[in-house]
């Protein structure tokens, strides 16, 4: 290996893991609002919610 | 005397789970901007910056190997000052934010051992060597996979926030032994060049990258973070509705 290709490895790797924390993250935000909008769909409510309404 | 009484409720106020959630929504797209414009400056530095006498172009791993490494340890710091945060104040956000933190250190870490590791082998000749900086930062990626494991190890997430958070600060204990590995004992890694008494012994060509970089890796570790805490709260109010909904079917049933 040339010193070309270590740097362009280190670089390679560094986004390929970025990138895939960050799909990660934006993916569980998907999966996490969904199933709130899912649950408020169905009239379910937290209990400091119902503790705001009058 | 109504303005200190109300002080400490507002300074809470912020803390508060509903206000982050608010907080973040509106800071999260401007911080994430920020950060792809910095690291775009930064890696467009970088590659314009000249060779290294000795080094030849491989010291453009340092560019990220640095960042990666100071951030890995930020990362830690954060999360021991979270634990103090769960253990003495109990506080929601502090438990939040040191499980959310987690994974991200860990991801970081692992970064700064592999371009370190990349970096070793033609300047060193070597892919890995067990000397006290790369055994103490491994040592550290270890924590940081208990830790994860940990807080999701139990049901009970008040319980398993403790324990996570007393092993966070056994293990914080880890991080000075990082920072002066170099300077305690006889290692291939080299000893501080940027923060040191005496000014940084890297000349400002590649110094100026090399702190463009750590600014907007920092900066993306913040986002991440804030997305990563966002989820996790956002995460608990799913179980906590799941758990109504559950109770809701329950006393249906008894009623019928």
């Amino acid at each position: 290996m040339n010193h070309l290709a270590f740097v362009l490895s280190s670089y390679g790797v560094s986004l390929v893991v970025l990138l895939g924390l960050v799909a990660w993250l934006l993916i569980d935000q998907r999966a996490q609002r969904t199933e709130l909008q899912r649950l408020e769909a169905q009239g379910i409510r937290r209990r400091s919610q119902k503790a705001q309404k009058p | 005397m109504t303005d200190t009484a109300a002080q400490p409720t507002r300074l809470l106020d912020l803390a508060n789970p509903t206000r982050f959630l608010s907080l973040a929504g509106t800071l999260l797209p401007w911080l994430a901007g920020l950060s792809a414009l910095v690291l775009a400056a930064g890696l467009y530095m970088s590659v314009n910056a000249p060779d290294d006498y000795q080094q030849g172009m491989t010291v453009k791993i340092m560019f990220i190997h640095v960042p990666f490494a100071w951030l890995s340890m930020m990362c830690y710091t954060l999360m021991a000052a979270s634990s103090v945060g769960t253990l003495v104040w109990r506080h929601p956000l502090a438990d939040v934010s040191a499980k959310a933190a987690a994974p991200i250190g860990a991801a970081f870490t692992a970064l700064a051992l592999i371009t370190g590791s990349l970096w070793g082998k033609p300047m060193w000749g070597t892919w890995w060597v067990w000397d006290a900086r790369l055994t103490s930062v491994f040592v550290l990626f270890l924590m940081y996979l208990g830790i994860i494991a940990l807080s999701r190890a139990l049901d009970d997430p008040a319980k398993s926030a403790r324990a996570a958070a007393v092993l966070t600060l056994v293990g914080f204990i880890n991080i000075p032994i990082i920072k002066f590995s170099v300077d305690w004992w006889n290692t291939l890694h080299q000893p501080a060049s940027v923060l040191r008494a005496g000014g940084s012994a890297i000349d400002p060509t590649l110094l100026r990258p090399l702190l463009v970089m750590a600014l907007g890796f920092t900066l993306l570790f913040f986002t991440l973070h804030m997305m990563a805490m966002r989820n996790e709260i956002w995460r608990r109010r799913v179980i906590a509705m799941r758990r109504m909904a559950a109770r809701r079917a329950d006393e249906k049933g008894e009623e019928a």
